[in-house]
């Protein structure tokens, strides 16, 4: 019925289709009009929309020119900071990822070289500004084996206890992170909350919630303030609690589970492969900590386990994220019950200040704090490569002396740029939408990476 | 020097062997360079952890020396091999046929100090602009002398 009165309409009515002969208009009676000859009844059942037609048909074969090439970043708020990916995509299929990265570049390797040892900390506490007590350790005691001194043991077990810490609130950034670019946007508040509670006790205790400078060649810049253990033991109480009540409620959220398993694998022969460390290959299940293989900072008479994962997706990272917080919780625990007593320095005022009110009374004290501040102590020529585990990965420092109270060279082995060469193979044929995740897992800090 | 390092040594003369504040340094040719890492690969250390450079500039008479550092996972040891290369084309062979994660650092070695790898499959430049004169980490790259870059960009909308 309908379609025997449409194509009447459409005889009677003015209708010429595009793309065709333009009709030979006879002087016909004024408002009628005819098609051209080759008008079949199948154009016009197309131009009626009688006809479907399914466009969502792909060939198996895609040709090159079929492939899209996007760029992500650098201004992406998905990709923690300045970091530009190129992906080449076949419909919705990452196939190629190319990481391009600088874009935070600020020649910290040759500021280095123009301050001296005892201002060097300033410089690489910016760098991974997540973990920025990681970064002083590395260069301390970098510098410290080039002048072949040991530090008291109080001072060791304040940096344990300062960088163990700075491990748990720099995983729970980057729970609160990857939880944010899933859209787990409530993790984003609870993480970045709970990691208030450590940045208060650092500001207490350094002065300041980041880039301390508290971590410096010959032991620590101050003592920990009476009253520290209270701080402490509120956080150990509190955060153990908390972090279990967050773990249970994203692994009952069946969105956050099927985004993260199966997603961005890495397998541990490519994690070895590309020098992947940390968390991302412990989560590949390979067995390798620094604290554990080469301990540092007497890191070796504390307890701890090194939480591994099976299959190397993003769930696993994250499982070994915060079994690691767990991990960091028992050593900061055993580092509160055994802090020894004595110094917090190098009693050598060659290298660390007097006490400040020994200056009035002492010449010596007077010179030795104005020589320090003034031109720096000078360390031995050498060479020196000192790497400690960040909550990141391996962080070294190579470290070049001439005698002079400068450093000749000074290298950082910064972990997320080592990590992201994981990223493309992370990223090989999965979705699009998987991308933020995968990056978010991989917890590059591009700091880190461009120093 | 660990025991894994012995059979390696025999091997090679031409290496010189250092214990530099404990930690072992192989002071290699630049010729021997690859031969060496795939021994050492073969011997256990599966990792390179990372590929940097030092500009002596006119302090020693091979200006650039490259250090590479090596993991062995397997038998918890370490080992930094360092080779120096002379001032006009400093050129090496790449270590990314046997670690693919010498790359990244390849690249920063060679946008730092211009230093050749040959055999790297992409060799630009990495922290650096594409169109940057100059590498930076060299001792003659002073600082302060880089005229500001950008400068111009007020005036673009």
């Amino acid at each position: 019925m309908t379609d025997q009165k449409t194509e009447e309409t459409a005889e009677t009515l003015d209708i010429w289709v595009a793309g065709t002969e333009e009709p030979q208009f006879q002087p016909t009676d004024e408002g009628t009009q005819e098609f051209g000859p080759e008008e079949s009844e199948y154009r016009l059942a197309d131009q009626f929309g009688r006809v479907v037609t399914d466009d969502y048909v792909f060939d198996d074969e895609v040709e090159e020119d079929e492939r899209t090439v996007i760029n992500m970043g650098p201004q992406h708020p998905s990709t923690h900071g300045v970091l530009r990916l190129q992906l080449e995509l076949e419909g919705e299929v990452i196939r190629r990822t190319k990481p391009i990265i600088g874009y935070l570049h600020t020649g910290m390797e040759k500021t280095a070289e123009q301050l001296t040892f005892s201002q060097g900390p300033t410089n690489v506490t910016r760098m991974d500004y997540l973990a920025p007590m990681h970064g002083e350790l590395a260069y301390s005691l970098a510098v410290e084996r080039l002048l072949d001194v040991e530090v008291p043991p109080r001072a060791a077990a304040i940096r344990v206890l300062m960088s163990e810490l700075n491990r748990i609130s720099s995983h729970l950034v980057a729970l609160a992170t990857n939880g944010m670019d899933i859209g787990a946007l409530s993790m984003m508040i609870y993480g970045f909350r709970e990691r208030e509670a450590i940045l208060a006790f650092f500001e207490k205790n350094t002065g300041l919630r980041m880039n301390h400078n508290f971590i410096r060649p010959g032991g620590t810049a101050a003592d920990l303030v009476p009253g520290w253990k209270d701080d402490v033991a509120a956080i150990l109480e509190e955060l153990p609690r908390r972090l279990t009540e967050y773990d249970d409620l994203l692994r009952a959220n069946p969105i956050w589970m099927a985004r993260t398993q199966g997603v961005g694998v890495i397998t541990p022969d490519e994690a070895v492969a590309y020098s992947i460390t940390g968390p991302a290959l412990r989560a590949s299940g390979v067995d390798w900590d620094l604290r554990k293989a080469f301990p540092y900072s007497g890191i070796e008479q504390y307890e701890f386990d090194v939480p591994l994962g099976e299959n190397g997706d993003v769930y696993d990272r994250y499982r070994v994220r915060v079994e690691e917080i767990h991990e960091s919780l028992k050593i900061v625990e055993q580092v509160m019950d055994t802090m020894p007593k004595g110094d917090y320095r190098i009693g050598d005022r060659k290298i660390t200040p007097p006490p400040r009110a020994r200056i009035d009374e002492s010449m010596e004290a007077l010179i030795h704090h104005f020589k320090l501040f003034t031109e720096g102590f000078k360390v031995p020529p050498g060479e020196t490569y000192v790497a400690v585990e960040s909550p990141r990965g391996e962080l070294g420092c190579y470290l070049v002396s001439d005698g002079e109270a400068r450093p000749y060279r000074m290298h950082t082995r910064a972990p997320s740029f080592y990590n992201l060469q994981g990223l493309p193979i992370a990223m090989a044929d999965s979705l699009v939408a998987d991308t933020v995740a995968t990056i978010a897992s991989m917890d590059p800090v591009m700091g880190d990476v461009d120093r | 020097m660990h025991v894994v390092l012995e059979t390696l040594a025999d091997r090679f003369e031409s290496v010189s062997w250092e214990d530099s504040h404990g930690q072992d340094v192989a002071r290699v040719p630049a010729e021997d360079w690859l031969q060496f890492a795939t021994a050492a690969k073969k011997a256990g250390f599966e990792v390179c952890s990372d590929v940097t450079a030092v500009d002596w500039l006119r302090a020693r008479p091979q200006r650039y020396e490259v250090v590479a550092s090596l993991v062995s996972m397997e038998h918890r040891a370490r080992l930094r091999m360092i080779t120096t290369l002379g001032r006009e084309d400093p050129t090496i062979a790449s270590l990314t046929s046997l670690w693919s994660g010498a790359g990244f650092a390849e690249r920063e070695v060679y946008d730092m100090f211009g230093i050749v790898f040959d055999g790297h499959q992409d060799l630009t430049r990495i922290l650096m602009p594409d169109d940057w004169e100059g590498h930076p980490l060299r001792k003659d790259f002073g600082v302060g002398m880089v005229p500001v870059q950008f400068k111009a960009s007020h005036q673009v909308d």
